[in-house]
């Protein structure tokens, strides 16, 4: 350990540490524009330039690459040093007078203008280096590089041609302190984005991610299909990150084996592809979306914040859709889903809300508002100036850069065509795909309309055909929150009367 | 007439009166026809005035409704029941009337003399299927005696050639498929021609029988009962030929190209992608899609006897509206796979002076250009 003075204060450090290292040890800042945590340092832009004393001398060095292997003692604001970081940034605004970065510093540290001559208003890129050296050093492609020489040198390919060896991951893009580097200059692959499949596909997750806020446990789960470390062998930036060590890349999945005498079946529900109804154009126009898009996007706690926006603008006319799938025999659902006619009253509720001069519509074949006070929000929800229009729609087509969803109001006995800039599906819920691969495992059976079977629809709903495993929820028919709730707690409280027997009989199926 | 047998016999109960049927009807948009209103009607009114209705000539049987009915319900079927009642009882336009006499008469509704049905293949030789085939090729009505859609037959044989089919049509024998006469309402004559080509057909003793019409595609193999013949519409044998290699293309189409989905073979039999396939193939041409393509195609108009009445609907045809859409995306040719569109379009192109922008023309006449 090593002693070290910063701007008079002490500390001991390991030997090799970097100047930069132990004054953020000490939370003194130094001022960088090239430096990245993740990355050697480079030493390029030497605005981390200070004045270290030692043996009765004093030198400028930059503290980004300095190893600390004899005691020593640091200025990081003296004199020599203020005037030669005001040089630099004056040099700086001369290369990139517009570039946001460079003025935040320059404004940092006083400077305003400069003596310079300015090589072009629209220059963004001042050579740091973070983006060859992020292509490297953590992404292994190598795929840009410094060329050139002198006044001449450029951040470019080989040749100024598409790189092959880049594989479109953005990082240049993303460690670019300025915007200067854009990946269309680099390759004309496509960037495939990373898409959050609780967000439905609105957001983007990063390869390392947590699925959503209310996730148990709630850490982090690497994406192994995508993960640089895991395809390339590259990168492995959030173990060095992670404080707690909590990384282990070679983490396996762990089978565990479990005696139990009881088991709540709770596997839920899946929605159906739009696409089986192609009349809405799900999937071709971007303007129409399912409910639990819709749920994503009006989320306050969503990847928009609950803004509703479609195209960039708030929609003016937004039509609701209820039955996508439901009730036909033709898509596999002869069934009424049972949720969908209250959430779409609550989305057009929320889009009330969010939007005051929106016009909303909703066109329904039914309304089934069974539960308790479901009437009187429906009730309500028309209060809020949202029209129920009986007929379901048979066509959605476009019209400029509106779309047009085709009905006959059946109230009218005649066809309407209604403007829309944002429609909602209330698709259908159906079983999960592994249902039948579930029911095998545990030998039990299911209904007709692919759900597990209750062993009798109304005496005992929670129960299967084998003593001891339950039902709850949507995996035993579609329904809502209070009932899934009111099943839950049917299921749970049927296991301890199991879990209280000394000896019994297991009937099967 | 008394409402309640036709019900029972179409089952109309299931209907929960949504009103997707007329919510998608092409023509409900124009005309006084409502078929979920119809429908309704039977259900709850014990005699419905038939003659009344005029507008029920309106129907193009592009079975839109049949289609998107989640209840089974099928309610084009009842626009024919009652198209039935109304031909029973003498009261058709004139019009469709003289179309179905032809049928009767001389086997197609032009009325022409059946010794003529093989004009169009202008003295080239044509092996007469009766001799043993094991491709039968049923020319249709339509491709056999109007000057516009012969070009068309034409063109499938010279395909048929330079693929080396063995195929044959029945020439004179050949009489109307009869799809357009069951959805006239004509029953009676429907079942003659059903059992009379029938019976040729099956004589014949060829494996596969390939159409030039959708229209004659969507009858023999949806009503005709043709076990053990694999019943084809040209665009899935033509697909079918270039993608085993079969047919080679010299020349080429250098045009934007945009293709119009008939009713009777997307909408009604689900064929989509062959027709794309073979335009695809075609060497230089740009396919470009209308927004209403596919099971959203705006019907032409031309089915359901729309090619011989005007019904009671005097406003803008649905063709001209659709060529309209077909100019918007700058396409040069508007490409069909159906006699009655090619008509039903090139006419909306010319009365709409669209004629220098764009030109309607059937897939195999494209091929043509390009073998």
């Amino acid at each position: 350990m090593i002693p070290v003075t910063i701007d008079g204060q002490s500390i001991e450090v390991e030997e090799e540490t970097t100047i930069l290292e132990a004054a953020q040890q000490l939370g003194i800042h130094i001022p960088t524009l090239c430096h990245h945590p993740a990355l050697e340092p480079y030493g390029a832009c030497r605005l981390c330039t200070v004045e270290i004393f030692y043996d009765g001398r004093s030198r400028l060095v930059t503290a980004c690459n300095y190893p600390i292997r004899w005691e020593l003692e640091v200025q990081t604001a003296s004199d020599k040093v203020m005037k030669g970081r005001r040089l630099l940034a004056e040099l700086l605004l001369a290369r990139c007078p517009n570039a946001p970065a460079v003025r935040e510093i320059a404004a940092s540290l006083g400077v305003t203008e400069t003596r310079f001559e300015m090589s072009s208003e629209d220059e963004l890129c001042y050579l740091c280096g973070l983006c060859v050296r992020i292509c490297e050093e953590l992404i292994g492609q190598s795929a840009i590089s410094f060329v050139s020489r002198g006044v001449d040198r450029q951040v470019g390919t080989p040749f100024f041609e598409f790189s092959d060896a880049c594989i479109a991951c953005g990082a240049c893009e993303f460690i670019c302190p300025t915007g200067a580097i854009k990946l269309p200059d680099i390759t004309d692959k496509e960037p495939r984005p990373m898409l959050s499949e609780f967000d439905m596909g609105i957001a983007k997750r990063g390869n390392i991610y947590i699925p959503f806020p209310q996730a148990v446990p709630k850490i982090p789960v690497i994406d192994r299909e995508n993960c640089l470390h895991y395809t390339l062998g590259r990168c492995g930036t959030c173990e060095y990150f992670c404080e707690a060590n909590a990384i282990d890349y070679d983490q396996e999945d762990e089978f565990i084996d479990l005696d139990v005498d009881a088991v709540v079946v709770a596997t839920g529900y899946d929605l159906m592809d739009p696409r089986i109804k192609p009349e809405f154009g799900y999937g071709v126009y971007p303007e129409v979306m399912t409910g639990i898009e819709f749920e994503r996007l009006s989320s306050a706690s969503g990847p928009t914040m609950g803004k509703v926006s479609v195209n960039d603008k708030a929609p003016k006319d937004v039509v609701f859709i209820k039955c996508v799938g439901s009730r036909d025999p033709h898509t596999g659902v002869p069934y009424c889903s049972r949720f969908c006619c209250m959430y779409t009253a609550k989305h057009a509720h929320l889009v009330r809300d969010r939007i005051p001069d929106a016009n909303i519509t909703i066109f329904y074949m039914d309304v089934r508002a069974f539960g308790k006070g479901y009437e009187e929000f429906y009730d309500r929800v028309k209060h809020e100036r949202v029209t129920y229009r009986r007929g379901e729609p048979s066509e959605i087509y476009r019209r400029g850069n509106r779309l047009v969803v085709l009905a006959e109001d059946t109230m009218l006995g005649r066809p309407v065509e209604v403007e829309a800039d944002l429609v909602v599906l209330a698709t259908a819920a159906v079983p999960r795909a592994d249902v039948k691969e579930m029911a095998e495992k545990l030998e039990i059976e299911l209904s007709p309309d692919g759900f597990f079977q209750e062993e009798h629809p109304k005496l005992r709903p929670v129960d299967t055909q084998v003593d001891g495993i339950f039902l709850a929820g949507c995996c035993q028919g579609p329904k809502d929150i209070p009932d899934t709730v009111a099943q839950a707690k049917a299921a749970a409280s049927s296991t301890l009367r199991v879990l209280a027997q000394r000896e019994r009989v297991i009937r099967g199926a | 007439m008394k409402t309640r047998q036709m019900t029972e016999q179409l089952e109309l109960f299931g209907c929960i009166q949504c009103g997707k049927c007329t919510g998608g009807c092409p023509v409900a948009r124009k005309t006084a026809l409502n078929i979920r209103s119809l429908i309704y009607h039977m259900l709850v009114e014990p005699e419905l005035a038939v003659n009344a209705h005029e507008e029920l000539w309106d129907c193009t049987c592009c079975f839109t409704c049949v289609e998107r009915c989640p209840k089974d319900v099928r309610p084009a079927e009842l626009i024919i029941g009652l198209r039935g009642e109304l031909v029973e009882s003498g009261r058709i336009p004139e019009t469709i009337g003289a179309a179905l006499m032809g049928i009767f008469r001389q086997g197609n509704p032009t009325g022409m003399a059946r010794e003529d049905r093989s004009a169009w293949t202008n003295g080239t030789e044509v092996k007469a299927a009766q001799q043993g085939c094991e491709l039968l090729y049923f020319v249709c009505c339509t491709a056999s005696y109007d000057l516009r859609i012969q070009p068309v037959a034409r063109a499938l044989v010279k395909t048929f050639r330079a693929a080396d089919l063995d195929f044959g049509t029945l020439g004179t024998e050949e009489s109307c498929c009869g799809n357009e006469v069951r959805r006239m309402g004509e029953m009676g004559l429907f079942e003659m021609l059903v059992e009379e080509n029938g019976e040729l057909i099956r004589s014949v003793g060829a494996s596969r029988l390939v159409t030039t019409s959708p229209h004659c595609f969507n009858t023999f193999k949806n009503e005709y009962g043709l076990d053990g013949i694999e019943v084809l519409h040209y665009t899935q044998l033509v697909a079918e030929l270039i993608e085993d290699g079969r047919l080679n293309f010299s020349g080429g189409v250098d045009n934007k190209v945009t293709y119009h989905d008939p009713c009777f073979l997307g909408k009604q039999n689900h064929i989509f992608d062959e027709p794309r396939a073979i335009l695809q193939a075609i060497p230089g041409v740009e396919l470009v899609e209308m927004d209403r393509s596919r099971e959203r195609s705006l019907c032409c108009e031309g089915g359901g006897g729309r090619m011989w009445a005007e019904g009671t609907n005097l406003e803008e045809r649905l063709a001209f509206q659709r060529v309209r859409e077909a100019a918007e995306t700058g396409a040069e040719i508007l490409a069909v796979a159906c006699p009655f569109c090619l008509l039903t379009l090139e006419d909306a192109v010319k009365v709409q002076g669209l004629d220098e922008q764009l030109r309607v023309m059937d897939i195999m006449e494209l091929v043509d250009l390009a073998l």
